[in-house]
């Protein structure tokens, strides 16, 4: 019973949900749709043990939905979308929580779009029909639009069209190559289906059309990343974005489009993806990535553009870790990937209520706050120092994974990665000194208050990952490993290089 | 039931984590329950030390050749990678042990004096419990990973005991800078990880160390790239050229955190890392030269600055780079027990010695602020006749002084003239080994110079502190001349431990330590002095060191020495040591200004803003609207315009087609 109809429920349970916030009193939204989305991380839960790590694609459901055209409702969850999942459900309630105090207006309509988000979310990390993916993209799309858009900061309209405008153009450059790619694997089987097991099995060889396809499918995905030189919306965005916002865009959408590469475009076109061309094409733009992501992050004003760019730098860590094809930097990207949602939720969550107290993002607008805010600051230690990946803290595990595995197959290029962690020094600490160290100059700060038990509520969870991962990762490895594996010899045979081990 | 001590060996580093738990969670919610707090903090530390010594007790009883490794869960298993939360116990991570929770617990009870009126009296202990629990994870660690979670995790705590007193600037950026630097030579270990995990499938010392002779051709490219990345590591670490340039700001913390990480442990990780990889050295001729040459080098430059400064803990911080610098000419040497005997003496007599400028530096910040003075309290020019105010200070300091100038039968005699003698003794087979030989000699001198120099221009001649801040100086309370007292004994006898063959002794380090460099002594076997050129090389060391505090007696006048406000600028070649070679000055012009402009100026503002967010994205978001204002000026609703429209395209269609 629960094996069956599990994620359903996780897709279904956000919707309906928003469609009572919406219906209830107006100060009662916040409260609801808290208890809606920890009731969906309740029920998420047991999939950490349910899960079977060895099972392969598992708690399936495959229903004819528009049968004309091959559509199905088909939804499915292996190692790699656990976690997504899992990241998903658990981040959701402390975004909502983490919004009570920042949403002051239209409350309903900010809550019920973070419960759709949800149900969008999930749908795309689920979904094993590519029609459905296509939907679901677009479903959390489209809330977030509107997240930004209505409940951001100043120039909240220029950076919610930015997102959108980028982020469709991917996907309709997606929805164009899934079509041909179901007309294509038709025209061999006869048959048409957007399923994925089908499209998986009877892709055979393309031709020269995969090229063309793979470079749709990459676009759509490199741009949620976000990839150099697609990374420009994302600065924007999460400056602008309420704080909720940034947290779920960094920590959950960002990851849409590593996963896209791991469930999409690389199983799909292994050959034009491994490429040796296209493979140094993109392990270069990976470490551009993580170097210019971390300079630049180096010399934001802003604390949260920081945190933007740093974004950039991470995730350059899981596109180097999922190209290096081997068995540690699969999994150690699939870590960073848990991890960055973890670390870079909670500064965004720490930035927010920064703001909340001073109506202020800029770095320089503080100073000295460890004397005023001692809890806080001991809190924004421990996380920027799981975002520099320090050694026994979430960070490490990911990177180390990411670095040693990548440096089995590109040896230069996991050096050159490897400097990133130096410059993450060099962005996080002095950010990090200008705000809780050096003198406490000026009075505005002189009186703020430190955390409150609501906020404290938000925090430690995340904290508890922090040390949690960074000391015994090993459920989580264990629970990856198989899937990793499988992915990396569903593609394997097209990489010469890249054995992977 | 024999290896009852051992199996609990997870309380040496356990205890000292309770009371960074227990500390931490005193600063934040009960920041004035000091006696807790002391409690815990110091507690921690003695209980540490007692699991320790039973430790060793028990292993020395086992007469264990190998490494004993405990296996306490898995940490990182992916594939091939098989990495555990493991710690080992061998005859090197014994001495490191005892001299971290033995030292660390004297430096924790001087602290209850030093630190007793700070206002974050909790957050120090619990500071300084964690950088005991890490330093325990980097010298038990029994692989890479784990050592590199120690190795980390000092920094970290480093980093936050520079910049303790953090509402000043000038100690965050301390800190930060020390954290920084630290992370460009940890680059240089993860690499040197990675590079050992592709040739020998392991990180685990005991299958690396097995496997690397049969992995590594002697000498090659890759054994020789590993050595040296893991020296970039110990480079940061241990404050050798090119990277030391983080400690000397780093003495801006408190001075106990001098004493005990900026002198005694932390520092000396890089050594142990040496001594740790000693058959990987051994394997890589090149590798091992240019530890030992960076580390000679290291010991004279360091030692020149030392001469020019005035703040009493600059000059400590200089002479740590400078002896450091020989540890790394002793383990370069592959004389590994006579490096890490060096480590232990100079733990002892450093120690005292930082500890010791604290109760000094404690004395006249005491007297300027009673007195509401704003002197330098750091500065030897505000100093000088101090002897008679802090009599104990001043003798316990004058046997370090003569342990590290070497005189004999002071520890740092034997020490230093173990690694003296392995070098020479190189040197007739490998001449490079001269040069380093006579750049270690010349340390010495400088060494014994300054060191007296330090102690004649605090503790004698006229007092140079106000008239009315004199009456304010004492001596320190008995928690902190206590520990002074037992580091003093330690610098007196510290020898014992290592008392050379030549003499009668046992070298009983040299022996303890046997096990564990087996292997790489027999790749790289010592070369034997005969005993005329021994007895002549210590004939020499004793000269030199006793030339240099001769010298410095009959050159230097602390008579004519003026307080520090009154003082003149220092002129030419002293001006260019006081100034530390312009060094900091040369890696600001020429890599942190640069790199600053690069990311903000061109990366950024060039690159992000106006190239690809401006020109590409909003260009093109310009350039839909203006085919879109073109396509809407189009639809002007006149018939006659369309008409016109339609006429000239009919026209170009049908000249396309009749051409």
């Amino acid at each position: 019973m629960y094996a069956q109809s599990v994620l359903t429920a996780l897709i279904a349970w956000p919707a309906l949900a928003a469609g009572v916030v919406l219906g209830a009193p107006e100060r009662w939204a916040k409260h609801l749709a808290l208890a809606a989305s920890f009731i969906e991380f309740a029920v998420s839960v047991p999939l950490w043990w349910v899960f079977q790590p060895a099972g392969g694609m598992q708690l399936q459901l495959d229903v004819p939905w528009i049968p004309n055209w091959g559509i199905h409702y088909a939804v499915g969850v292996d190692g790699i979308s656990l976690f997504m999942i899992l990241l998903t459900t658990f981040l959701v309630p402390l975004s909502i929580l983490g919004s009570y105090n920042y949403i002051t207006t239209r409350e309903r309509a900010f809550y019920a779009l973070m419960l759709v988000l949800t149900s969008g979310m999930i749908g795309v990390f689920v979904a094993l029909d590519l029609f459905l993916f296509y939907v679901m993209w677009d479903v959390m799309l489209i809330p977030m639009y509107f997240i930004i858009g209505v409940w951001g900061g100043q120039n909240r309209l220029y950076a919610a069209i930015k997102f959108f405008i980028y982020t469709f153009f991917g996907s309709l450059l997606m929805l164009v190559a899934i079509l041909t790619l179901v007309y294509l694997v038709a025209q061999r089987t006869g048959v048409y289906s957007f399923s994925y097991v089908n499209v998986m099995n009877n892709i055979g060889a393309l031709g020269p059309v995969a090229f063309w396809l793979f470079g749709a499918f990459f676009l759509a995905f490199a741009i949620k990343v976000p990839m150099f030189p697609f990374h420009t919306w994302l600065p924007d965005a999460h400056v602008e974005a309420p704080t909720a916002g940034s947290v779920i865009l960094a920590a959950v959408l960002l990851k849409m489009g590593t996963y896209g590469f791991l469930r999409f475009a690389v199983p799909f076109f292994p050959q034009v993806a491994l490429h040796p061309a296209v493979q140094r094409a993109i392990v270069t733009l990976s470490l551009i990535g993580i170097v210019y992501g971390g300079l630049v992050a180096m010399v934001q004003p802003d604390f949260k553009k920081l945190i933007a760019y740093s974004s950039v730098a991470h995730l350059g860590f899981v596109v180097l870790g999922i190209w290096a094809l081997t068995l540690q930097s699969v999994q150690g990207a699939l870590m960073v990937m848990i991890n960055h949602g973890i670390s870079t939720g909670a500064l965004f969550f720490l930035v927010g209520m920064l703001y909340e107290r001073r109506h202020s993002r800029l770095i320089e607008a503080f100073g000295g706050l460890a004397k005023v805010v001692p809890l806080f600051a001991a809190v924004l230690t421990i996380v920027s120092l799981s975002s520099i990946g320090l050694p026994a803290t979430n960070g490490f595990v990911g990177e180390f994974l990411v670095l040693l595995g990548a440096f089995r197959t590109y040896p230069v290029a996991a050096a050159v990665a490897t400097t990133g962690v130096i410059v993450a020094a060099m962005y996080l600490l002095p950010a990090l000194q200008r705000v809780i160290y050096n003198p406490l100059d000026q009075p505005e700060n002189a009186h703020l208050a430190d955390l409150s038990p609501r906020e404290l509520a938000v925090l430690l969870p995340l904290v508890a990952c922090i040390v949690w991962i960074g000391v015994y990762p090993t459920p989580f490895l264990r629970r990856m490993e198989p899937s990793a594996q499988r992915f990396i010899e569903s593609v394997r045979p097209a990489a010469p290089a890249a054995a992977a081990r | 039931m024999s290896a009852s001590a051992l199996q609990l060996l997870w309380l040496v580093p356990a205890l000292p984590l309770a009371g960074f738990v227990l500390n931490g969670a005193l600063a934040l919610w009960r920041p004035n329950a000091k006696a807790a707090v002391s409690t815990i903090g110091v507690g921690a530390l003695v209980l540490a030390f007692a699991a320790a010594t039973a430790a060793v007790a028990e292993f020395a009883r086992l007469h264990q050749a190998a490494p004993l490794v405990f296996r306490y869960w898995e940490w990182m298993p992916v594939g091939d990678l098989r990495l555990d939360f493991a710690l080992q116990f061998d005859q090197l991570s014994a001495v490191m042990a005892l001299v971290v929770t033995g030292v660390g617990a004297l430096i924790h009870l001087f602290s209850v004096g030093y630190m007793h009126e700070d206002a974050g009296y909790a957050r120090y202990f619990a500071y300084l419990n964690l950088f005991v629990f890490f330093m325990l994870m980097l010298v038990l660690g029994a692989s890479f990973p784990v050592m590199f979670v120690g190795w980390e995790g000092v920094g970290l705590c480093s980093y936050l005991l520079i910049g303790f007193w953090f509402t000043e600037q000038i100690n965050a950026d301390a800190g930060k800078k020390a954290f920084i630097v630290n992370r460009i030579g940890d680059s240089g270990f993860l690499i040197a990880m990675f590079l050992i995990f592709r040739a020998t499938g392991a990180l685990d010392f005991g299958p690396v160390f097995g496997r690397a002779q049969a992995v590594f051709p002697a000498a090659g490219t890759t054994i020789t790239a590993v050595t040296l990345l893991l020296f970039l590591g110990c480079a940061g670490k241990s404050a050798q050229i090119p990277l030391y340039t983080w400690l000397p700001d780093a003495m801006q913390g408190p001075t106990p955190v001098s004493a005990l990480i900026h002198a005694a442990t932390m520092v000396t990780a890089g050594v142990y890392l040496v001594a740790r990889c000693n058959v990987l050295f051994a394997l890589s001729p090149l590798g091992s030269a240019a530890v030992a040459g960076v580390g000679a080098l290291t010991a004279l430059f360091a030692a020149t600055i030392a001469l020019k400064q005035w703040d009493i803990k600059r000059v400590l911080a200089y002479s740590t780079i400078s002896q450091l610098g020989y540890m790394f000419l002793g383990v370069g040497t592959g004389a590994y027990a006579a490096g890490i005997f060096h480590l232990v003496t100079h733990a002892f007599f450093k120690a005292l010695l930082f500890l010791g400028s604290g109760s000094v530096i404690q004395a006249l910040h005491h007297a300027y602020h009673a007195t509401h003075s704003h002197d330098d309290a750091q500065d030897m020019r505000n100093m000088g006749g101090l002897r008679r105010y802090l009599p104990w200070t001043a003798t316990l300091m004058w046997i370090a002084t003569l342990a590290i100038a070497g005189i004999p039968p002071l520890s740092g005699f034997f020490s230093k003239d173990a690694i003296l003698g392995a070098a020479f003794a190189l040197a007739t087979a490998e001449p490079i080994w001269y040069v380093y030989w006579a750049m270690g000699v010349a340390a010495a001198l400088l060494t014994a110079f300054y060191m007296t120099r330090l102690m004649l221009y605090t503790f004698h001649g006229p007092t140079r502190t106000g008239e009315q801040e004199r009456q304010h100086l004492h001596e320190a309370p008995w928690v902190m001349t206590g520990p002074l007292l037992v580091l003093g004994l330690l610098s007196l006898s510290g020898g014992l431990l290592n008392l050379p063959e030549l003499m009668g002794g046992g070298a009983f380090l040299h022996h303890w330590l046997e096990p564990v460099t087996a292997l790489a002594d027999r790749m790289r076997p010592a070369v034997e002095l005969s005993r005329v050129v021994e007895w002549a090389l210590l004939s020499g060391a004793v000269g030199v060191a006793a030339l240099g505090i001769f010298g410095a007696v009959r050159l230097l006048k602390p008579e004519a020495l003026l307080p520090a406000r009154l003082a003149p600028p220092e002129t030419g070649l002293g001006r260019l040591l006081w100034k530390k070679w312009y060094v900091d000055e040369l890696y600001d012009a020429i890599i942190v200004r640069p790199l600053q402009w690069l990311a903000r100026e061109v990366l950024w503002k060039s690159i992000d803003a106006r190239l690809v967010d401006g020109l590409i994205v909003n260009g093109s978001a310009t350039a839909s609207r203006a085919l879109g204002w073109l396509g809407s000026r189009l639809q002007t609703g006149e018939v006659g315009f369309y008409v016109v429209l339609f006429v000239v395209g009919v026209l170009l269609l049908v000249g396309g087609a009749v051409r």
